[in-house]
């Protein structure tokens, strides 16, 4: 009798800690908890020179040449700077509102008709979604905010074609593979992150590291204001100053960057990101690691930065 | 002395003791290497067993690194079927001999010097050892297939409950040797690019991206070889249970000469992809994995069927629930069929899922959402073939009554709870966000943690157990040292 007690009872645990398990699953997520706000003190409109010259390129490091200087942004766009943008290019009716979204023209792709070559012609693609709870910027009907805490954090829920709009509105364009990867890994070494070697929870915003705009128990980790891994002391967190060798910062996780190439393989129709996420192992924040999706994909872990040339 | 030597002898002399040092080398390697990933990893593990044991891990030699360290796994894996197949199947004494040998010194040696190689720095020497392991474990599948030769008169079928040929040529040894043949030759598909590849260091993801539309011939080799290897171990498992439970009648007729047909066609579809049958491969392949998992599925009712029937064999007209108790009554020999069955969820159903849902998937998610999918998927295959090999072992070594049954019913919950998890996970993008995400992941991390920790648990007592055993002089191990497998078929 007493044993069958006993049997029951580890029974009841056990049932009860599946369907605590599972209710936990179905928990809601606070989309838009209060945090921190940090100033880092790293300026979001900076601009940093890349030198023409070889650089080891890949995973093999083989050496690349890329026979032009260049400017590439010293962070990734932040909310305000993009819904300056938004606001500016709605206005003049270089974006255009279509239901949930917010679109723009683009002159399309050469199509090669591959099996699976996904055909963009010209026409207006998505740029942002209007709706979408986890974006960090509310849309009136007329006017583009950013949420209040947001603004130095980087844009998210941006397509490639949101990326490739906002560079070529001021001028400038995506960078290429070629230019983001030697923008974060210098021109001296192979390293695999942008400080070097060693990856530590300091270092960078990656998945499960601990930092302040972080809860594992509910919403998961988030992404850090631009330029937040600096050497700073935020709260008692202490960070490591984890800039590339041209001084640019969240080389390595807060958000994917979109690149620029188009057809880097032909047939392939997806649009290239690198740089890890807040959302992913610190294996993806290696600066050789691609990641790619079609360029109307968007997503609350990935944005960009642009790059100009000076000719 | 005589204490080493007769355990020595039991430990690599005997059928069960080989499986035995296998299954312990893959514990210890499991156990160990398995704290630089995952939760091990997020928990701060990692950093302190990478300080303890001075390992030297350089960021881009990750993914090097893994290759070496599923090899070594692997190579166990097919050493434990080959010491299951020369355990089962009449062959010579020499063939048994030489061929136990080869593949015990050959993975060995590649496991340990591999790793060392690996995850100590690159001492060259090692990396010669590891190779040359890999080359014995060749040269033993070479042995093992001549050692399987069908047409060899001394063993053909005289009993006519078995597929067998109008001549007497046993069905179920010639798909023993179809297996044996096309792995030999499609571990060639992985040793010469890997030697190309390995050559530079040169490293990729073994998938077949659909995205990415171009691949070298030397990239399809790598892929085909990673999908073939473990289809091919798969199916070996499959006629390794078979012959365990004694697979006969009408439903054997009909399933061997499905797996060999099966097996063939697989096989022809995977050389296929570096040849300019590229882009049909993936029919002829799908063409092939029909007759192999209908074979599958016929041992399945099969086997099911016996045991209801044995179990039930007392009464006079069961009830459902009579038969369902009879089926589920013993866990080893229930559990290997219904991994089976349980794989098509997490494999087989999600291959065909992919096939189904493809243009949501890679039109719509991130290239790394499929790589999670597909690596995922072959990761759940391999963990379902060793639950397999554990069932089976948990026989061979004579377990009983309770332990029988809470080592069985563990095995097949936690794998399956495990497992379920992964697959959940694998396809979450179907049904959340990225941003809603994480508490389900929460939720599913813990399943997946409980279920591998606890199952990884039950092995460690395994083999805390078998290692007393050793100290003992009458000892379990000395009354299996004196039965082999083939004597242990069940009747």
């Amino acid at each position: 009798m007493k044993r069958r007690v006993l049997t029951l009872r580890l029974r009841s645990v056990q049932t009860l800690s599946l369907l605590l398990v599972l209710l936990a699953a179905c928990a809601r997520v606070d989309l838009d908890p209060a945090l921190p706000v940090y100033e880092t003190g790293v300026d979001p409109s900076a601009w940093a020179r890349v030198p023409a010259g070889p650089f080891y390129h890949g995973q093999e490091a083989e050496l690349e040449e890329i026979p032009y200087d260049y400017e590439i942004m010293v962070t990734p766009v932040t909310v305000a700077q993009y819904v300056d943008f938004l606001n500016a290019a709605l206005a003049d009716g270089s974006v255009r509102i279509e239901g949930d979204y917010a679109v723009a023209f683009y002159p399309g792709d050469p199509f090669h008709g591959k099996k699976h070559e996904l055909e963009i012609g010209p026409g207006n693609y998505l740029l942002v979604p209007l709706a979408d709870p986890s974006s960090r910027f509310t849309f009136d009907g007329q006017t583009f905010a950013v949420k209040p805490g947001w603004e130095n954090h980087p844009m998210t829920n941006v397509s490639w074609f949101g990326a490739w709009a906002y560079c070529g509105y001021y001028g400038w364009r995506l960078p290429t593979e070629l230019e983001w990867e030697k923008a974060a890994r210098g021109s001296e070494d192979a390293r695999a992150y942008p400080w070097g070697d060693e990856i530590t929870r300091q270092h960078a915003n990656f998945y499960a590291s601990r930092d302040p705009f972080e809860d594992m128990t509910s919403y998961g980790s988030l992404t850090t204001p631009v330029g937040f891994y600096n050497g700073k002391v935020y709260d008692g967190f202490q960070t490591v100053n984890a800039a590339s060798p041209y001084g640019l910062y969240d080389m390595a996780g807060n958000v994917w960057q979109w690149v620029g190439d188009v057809h880097f393989q032909e047939g392939f129709s997806d649009r290239l990101m690198h740089g890890g996420s807040r959302n992913t192992y610190d294996m993806d924040l290696r600066v050789w690691v691609r990641n790619s999706a079609p360029p109307m994909y968007y997503g609350p872990a990935v944005g960009f930065r642009c790059a100009k040339i000076d000719r | 002395m005589p204490f080493l030597k007769s355990r020595f002898q039991y430990l690599f002399g005997t059928t069960k003791g080989l499986i035995l040092v296998a299954i312990a080398m893959i514990a210890l390697v499991t156990a160990l290497f398995g704290m630089l990933s995952g939760p091990m990893a997020e928990m701060g593990v990692r950093e302190i067993i990478v300080r303890a044991l001075r390992m030297d891990l350089q960021p881009a030699e990750r993914e090097g690194r893994i290759i070496i360290l599923y090899h070594s796994i692997a190579m166990a894996v097919v050493a434990i079927e080959v010491y299951m197949i020369t355990g089962l199947l009449g062959m010579r004494e020499f063939y048994k001999k030489a061929v136990r040998v080869l593949i015990t010194v050959g993975y060995l040696l590649a496991m340990i010097f591999g790793l060392l190689f690996a995850y100590w720095g690159h001492e060259w020497v090692f990396h010669g050892l590891y190779i040359t392991g890999l080359a014995l474990i060749f040269f033993a599948g070479v042995l093992l297939t001549i050692a399987l030769w069908p047409w060899d008169k001394a063993y053909f079928q005289p009993d006519p409950v078995y597929a067998r040929t109008k001549g007497g040529v046993d069905l179920e040894r010639a798909a023993f040797f179809t297996t044996a043949l096309t792995t030999v030759i499609s571990s060639i598909f992985g040793a010469v690019p890997g030697s190309y590849f390995g050559n530079g260091f040169e490293v990729f993801l073994a998938e077949n991206i659909i995205r990415l539309p171009e691949k070298t011939t030397m990239e399809y080799s790598v892929i085909g070889h990673l999908h073939i290897m473990l289809a091919l171990i798969a199916i070996m498992i499959t006629l390794i249970v078979g012959r365990w439970l004694n697979f006969r009648g009408r439903l054997h007729k009909i399933a061997m000469p499905l797996m060999i047909l099966g097996c063939i066609v697989l096989n022809l579809g995977v050389w296929g992809v570096v040849t300019p049958l590229e882009p049909i491969a993936h029919m002829i392949i799908y063409v092939g994995a029909t007759p192999s998992m209908l074979a599958a599925l016929l041992l399945l009712i099969w086997s099911w069927g016996e045991l209801i029937r044995t179990g039930t064999a007392h009464l006079t007209k069961p009830t459902f629930l009579q038969k369902l108790a009879a089926l589920v009554r013993d866990p080893l020999k229930f559990g290997p069929t219904w991994q089976m069955l349980f794989m098509n969820f997490t494999t087989s159903g999600i291959g065909i899922f992919m096939a189904v849902r493809l243009d949501e998937i890679f039109r719509l998610w991130p290239a790394r959402e499929e790589r999670i999918e597909l690596t995922g998927h072959w990761h759940a295959l391999s963990a379902i073939i060793a639950t397999i090999i554990l069932m089976y072992y948990g026989d061979i070594i004579g377990l009983k009554g309770k332990i029988r049954q809470i080592y069985g019913w563990a095995i097949i919950f936690l794998s399956d709870l495990a497992l379920g998890a992964v697959t959940v996970f694998e396809m979450k993008r179907l049904f959340i966000g990225e941003a809603e995400q994480q508490p389900l992941v929460n939720a599913l991390m813990y399943m997946i943690d409980f279920g591998l920790g606890l199952l990884l648990v039950l092995l460690a007592i395994v083999m805390v157990w078998r290692l007393t055993d050793l100290f003992k002089p009458k000892g379990r191990w000395t009354e299996e040292a004196t039965h082999e497998l083939a004597e242990e078929v069940s009747k």
